[in-house]
């Protein structure tokens, strides 16, 4: 989903680019709090993960593909704050060297890819597990939800911004039914490549996963009373 | 459940990466994305512009030089996996909240069980 230049206007461009600067200046306070001397380094390996697995495009539909966008992956695994991060290192570094996603829209793509699905994939999963039993067994699934709901509401907010600067002037309902029909699609993807990859860490580390604390900290009271 | 170390977690994680983007990036969809294709359905792909960055030596994740595809995308995926684990890990490495001396190991390692 990354935007190139000229699909919105300046004024919108900048917007985003203020909103992008002030979503990483606030994850760079939160990180402090999320980063410790264990899951740095995880959150460089996740930074990775999402760099390459955004390289592998995987077909959706006839002649349309989508990739892993990863915000909810990003903040199950590391924190949203840190999640943010990782997400807007990744879109910098795709937009200087590798010339994908624009340079004026880099604003827009930090927004809609990393602030939209960090922010939506973190609600979800935390909703979720607000319902869910306190288990391991329930992160991998949750996470997946987050996932699955975070691609096409990032489409929905691209439409939005669309409908504000877009440089085209094209219908705006059937733009709507395309991108959230598409991305709905692209989000199964997303929700199965989270599933696996939050549940591979759970299996072995559930320690360095940051939404498996909670659930870490309820099992061990469990583990003491029964001592007791 | 078998314990693995982080620093296992990390290589295989980090070799994980690297076989993703060095070797199966080659067998990615090249149908354009989602958007892309949208934007061609619906008659605004004509405002895109040029990347500035199009003429730099890995853009379109391609390597300037190589022609053979796998050489070429494969060396482009590894060098951007290595320049966002330097970047990224550098920044959140900064960031980290470091063990001081007057925290007790033992709740440290308390809350790292």
């Amino acid at each position: 989903m990354h935007v190139p230049d000229g699909f919105l206007d300046a004024p919108t461009s900048m917007a985003t680019g203020a909103v992008a600067a002030a979503g990483v200046a606030v994850a760079l306070r939160g990180a402090k709090k999320e980063l410790d001397d264990r899951t740095a380094p995880l959150a460089g390996l996740v930074a990775t993960f999402i760099f390459a697995t955004q390289m592998l495009n995987f077909p959706v539909a006839a002649g349309t593909s989508g990739h892993l966008l990863g915000g909810a992956l990003a903040a199950i695994l590391v924190g949203p704050a840190t999640g943010l991060l990782c997400m807007s290192v990744v879109f910098l570094v795709q937009c200087l060297l590798f010339a994908d996603g624009g340079i004026t829209a880099l604003g827009t793509n930090i927004v809609l890819m990393g602030l939209v699905t960090v922010v939506v994939g973190w609600l979800v999963f935390r909703g979720l597990q607000a319902v869910l039993p306190k288990r391991l067994s329930m992160v991998a699934p949750a996470a997946a939800v987050g996932a699955l709901v975070s691609v096409p509401v990032a489409a929905f907010v691209f439409v939005l911004l669309y409908a504000v600067g877009g440089t085209v002037d094209i219908p705006l309902g059937s733009l709507t039914a395309a991108m959230v029909g598409v991305h709905s699609l692209i989000g199964i993807g997303e929700a199965v490549i989270t599933f696996l990859a939050v549940g591979s860490i759970v299996a072995v580390r559930p320690d360095l996963v940051y939404g498996a604390r909670r659930v870490l900290a309820t099992r061990d009271l469990e583990v003491r009373e029964v001592a007791a | 459940m078998k314990r693995v170390s982080t620093r296992t977690v990390l290589v295989v994680g980090l070799l994980v990466v690297l076989v993703l983007a060095g070797f199966v990036s080659y067998y990615a969809s090249s149908s354009p994305d989602g958007l892309n294709r949208v934007a061609a359905d619906h008659g605004f792909s004509s405002a895109q512009e040029q990347h500035r960055a199009e003429q730099g030596p890995f853009a379109g994740y391609e390597t300037k030089g190589l022609d053979d595809g796998r050489l070429s995308g494969g060396l482009a995926g590894v060098v951007g996996t290595v320049v966002v684990l330097v970047v990224a890990g550098g920044l959140t490495f900064a960031l980290r909240r470091r063990r001081t001396s007057d925290q007790p190991r033992e709740l440290v390692d308390e809350r790292e069980r």
